[in-house]
């Protein structure tokens, strides 16, 4: 039995003034599925994740979310970001950001606990109270992981959020991933250049060429179509 | 001191103000608006000019102008590189109308240097009433949306990812500064608002270590130099506007040696 649906794109493509990125996209990604997204720098990894978070309009085509699962919440870690250093934000608030609702200013003991249970999960107890804005290249990308987790997504976007990890914490936090998504049915794309790690942990790839996209499992992925990718 | 109705009206007022300066600051100083805050003050003095030219109260004039230039300006700001251009032009534009409408309103320089630097002595009972009815209304919504704003203010990025309406927040945001740029203009006066905006929250950065911690000593900064302004003016009658600021600025600096003291160990 193939698992629901969750994400539909149908010929999808983004143009900027005079930079065609990438054309008629067609991609559908079930629930529990992990891929990894690959191709080199520029290629649009980053444009088509933006445009599945209806942050960027596609120029043809279009994304669909399937209500076979009803309420897709997505966490997405974003390639880059902005935070000043001099922010009296400590890590544990800055992943308490991401529960939001109309709620009361302060986070309720349950919430609390939530940030709690991501900040273990992610191995940032330790760190819990120091300014975001102080923490290591690595840390950072730690917390950015736990706050997009913590309002326990099923669709979880990492875009090369493990480039700046060391190769412990690096498996550390595959691992939770992978145990998210056996545990809770995560859905997962993994934007990455890491190929060894792409065929240890995920199961699809979509590898992006300018004019061309492939598709497929994991195991098809062969080291000369990642030369081809990579290098053309 | 306190046996004179204005200085009882002046603390009243005074005390308004902080809070509301405290509060709005710290998302002031998170969202990089210093400069456009000192631009609505701008903008807040032609719209008082504009009041006494059209016979109307200072503060009304100033809650016109200033909340529909910030949805204005909002609009403009969605990019924010074009933001500092746009703003310098405007500002410049209201300054200048600020001055026609107190020409043509052919009042004395003396009214307009209470528009500009502020005054003590002026502030009914009803105008502080006045003040706390605004106040009141940037104080709920600002604890409605507080959350929105937390995240907005500080991880913008993760707030657009979360699909949080941050344009809407944005405009929202700048009118709640309109608001307060009119109130606090009462006392320290259109030229020196955004010193309460800004120094004392941007003070508080560097010792708080929450943004809640940050909020509850930018409103205490801010209430320290209210207070000791206006009673060092009342002493000396020297402009309030001038402890104010030399107040803060002194906190700020102090703040500013401190980081480095720290950083460099
Ligand atoms: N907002 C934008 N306006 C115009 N062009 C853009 C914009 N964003 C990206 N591009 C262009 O689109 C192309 C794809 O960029 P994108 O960031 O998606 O690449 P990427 O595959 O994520 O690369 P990397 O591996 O370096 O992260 C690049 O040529 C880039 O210059
Ligand atoms: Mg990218």
């Amino acid at each position: 039995m193939t698992a629901a649906p969750i994400l539909k794109l149908e010929h999808l493509g983004v143009t900027f003034p005079n930079n065609p990125v990438f054309s008629d996209l067609n991609l559908t990604i079930r629930q529990g599925e992990v891929w990894s997204i690959i191709g080199k720098n520029g290629v649009g990894k980053t444009t088509l994740m933006r445009t599945l978070l209806h942050q960027l309009r596609p120029t043809q085509g279009k994304v669909t979310y399937l209500p076979s699962v009803n309420d897709v919440r997505i966490g997405y870690v974003p390639q880059f970001r902005n935070i000043d250093a001099d922010y009296p934000l400590t890590i544990r608030d800055f992943v308490g950001l991401n529960l939001t609702g109309w709620k009361l200013p302060w986070l309720s003991a349950k919430e609390r606990a939530k940030v709690q249970r991501i900040l273990e999960q992610t191995g940032l107890t330790q760190l819990a109270n120091r300014p975001i804005g102080q923490a290591s290249g690595g840390e950072k990308q730690k917390a950015y992981l736990a706050q997009a987790l913590v309002e326990a997504p099923n669709l979880l976007i990492l875009d090369e959020s493990t480039a700046s990890l060391d190769p412990v914490t690096k498996t550390e936090l595959l691992d939770l991933v992978t145990e998210l998504n056996q545990r809770l049915n995560l859905t997962v794309l993994f934007v990455t250049h890491d190929i060894p790690m792409a065929q240890k942990y995920t199961h699809q790839y979509l590898m992006m060429t300018p004019g061309k996209i492939e598709q497929g499992p994991i195991a098809q992925l062969t080291d000369d179509k990642v030369w081809e990718g990579e290098n053309v | 001191m306190f046996s004179y109705e204005f200085m009882r009206n002046a603390f009243a007022a005074g005390t308004i103000i902080a809070v509301i300066c405290g509060i709005m600051g710290v998302f002031v100083i998170a969202r990089n608006m210093s400069f456009l805050t000192h631009t609505l003050s701008e903008i807040g003095f032609s719209g008082a000019a504009f009041g006494v030219f059209a016979g109307w109260a200072p503060l009304n004039g100033m809650l016109l102008f200033t909340v529909v230039s910030s949805v204005i300006v909002g609009q403009l700001s969605a990019r924010s590189e074009r933001r500092e251009a746009a703003t310098s032009a405007i500002s410049a534009l209201f300054i200048g109308m600020g001055i026609l409408f107190l020409s043509l309103a052919n009042k004395n320089a003396s009214y307009a240097t209470s528009i500009l630097f502020g005054s003590v002595i002026g502030i009914s009972a009803s105008d502080v009433r006045q003040m706390l009815w605004l106040s009141l209304v940037v104080l709920i919504v600002v604890f409605v949306l507080y959350r929105f704003l937390k995240f907005d203010s500080f991880d913008h990025t993760g707030a657009r990812v979360k699909g949080l309406w941050t344009n809407a927040l944005s405009i929202t945001f700048l009118v709640l500064v309109a608001l307060s740029v009119s109130v606090a203009a009462q006392i320290v006066g259109s030229l020196l608002i955004f010193i309460l905006l800004t120094l004392p929250a941007a003070t508080a950065k560097y010792f708080a270590h929450t943004v809640g911690g940050m909020m509850v000593l930018a409103i205490a900064l801010a209430l320290i130099g209210v207070w000791s302004g206006l009673t060092l003016s009342y002493m000396t009658n020297y402009p309030v506007s001038f402890f104010i600021a030399a107040i803060e600025a002194i906190f700020y600096f102090v703040a500013l040696g401190w980081q480095r003291l720290q950083t460099a160990e």
